[in-house]
């Protein structure tokens, strides 16, 4: 049997959960963007971003995986943040 | 002649304030302190541990992740069940919060500053190894020194941790934005304390321009837990 393994990009998106304060993105929109009245702007979340590159026979079993690696590692501390995760192919 | 209190200190890559550690252990209260790098075990006889301060891997990811996931740490968790005084100061307990040993999480500072300079602990815990010789509500002048030093509970944690007298300390006035305005807590079992303030600065009155003798206690708490009075 052939073992069709593709090699995916995964990215995940670690942000504060929504009721947990964000001071760099409050700084950004209160320091920078408005006072450099853009004022159509109401809210600026700051996040990281982890790239991931990874071996998977499909894409939503790489997503799968990177998931696990997240919360077995605790990549993201689920006390404080949320994690969002997309992939693509390579 | 050292009193024979083994305590470890716990060295991980980027650990900086280990030998402040030792120093104060061993030249201040005349114990037998050891240093044990991340990667060893922890051999039986040790009577306490201490995770000290620094930026153990850089901060990567987020202060003190990457070093919860070291070898030791599973020796730490199995002495912690044991019931044994671990302290966890600063990025020790960052580690301790991110091991699972302690709950919450420790964000940026609201100011986004790297914030270094003197404050006042209030004693909320007498009753741990870290405290039992300072008075309920005691005034502890302290330095802090951290970009990550926000602790953060959600309220229903929070009730918990007042309900189980978990608050060992809090800030007299707000400093960085933590939940209650807290500067350290203890596990459910008392045995195993974090703090962002170092207290190994502030024990000694050449470096400490205001009182050091709150800070001292705090090792002689420990002290007197093993049954060694000063």
């Amino acid at each position: 049997m052939i073992n069709y393994m593709a090699t995916y990009k995964v990215h995940v998106i670690i942000e504060n959960k929504p009721g947990i304060r964000d001071p760099e993105g409050d700084t950004i929109l209160n320091d920078l963007v408005l006072k450099g009245s853009f004022s159509s702007i109401s809210k600026i979340r700051s996040a990281k971003m982890l790239k991931f590159e990874i071996k998977e026979k499909n894409k939503n079993l790489a997503k799968k995986k990177i998931q696990t690696i997240c919360d077995e590692l605790r990549i993201y501390n689920p006390v404080v943040s949320k994690i969002s995760i997309e992939a693509f192919d390579d | 002649m050292k009193i024979n209190v083994k305590v470890g200190i716990i060295v991980f890559p980027g650990s900086n304030c280990d030998r402040d550690m030792f120093h104060v252990l061993t030249d201040v209260f005349n114990l037998d302190a050891q240093f044990f790098w991340h990667e060893k075990n922890l051999p039986s006889g040790i009577d306490a541990i201490v995770l000290p301060g620094g930026f153990s891997y850089g901060d990567r990811l987020r202060a003190g992740i990457i070093a919860a996931h070291s070898p030791i740490i599973k020796d730490v968790k199995k002495l912690a069940n044991k019931g044994i005084p671990i302290l966890g100061v600063c990025n020790g307990f960052q580690i301790l919060v991110e091991s699972g040993l302690l709950p919450g999480a420790l964000l940026k500072n609201n100011s986004l500053s790297f914030m270094c300079k003197w404050t006042n602990l209030i004693v909320e815990n007498n009753m741990t190894p870290f405290t039992n010789k300072l008075k309920l509500h005691q005034k502890i002048p302290i330095p802090i020194a951290n970009g990550e030093g926000r602790y953060y509970v959600d309220d229903s944690t929070l009730k918990k941790l007042k309900k189980n007298n978990q608050i060992v300390f809090r800030y007299s006035e707000a400093v960085n934005g933590s939940s209650f305005r807290i500067a350290g807590i203890c596990n459910e079992d008392g045995n195993v304390v974090g703090m962002m303030p170092h207290p190994e600065r502030a024990t000694e009155s050449v470096i400490n321009p205001i009182d050091s003798k709150p800070s001292s206690l705090i090792f002689e708490s420990l002290l007197s837990t093993i049954g060694v009075q000063q």
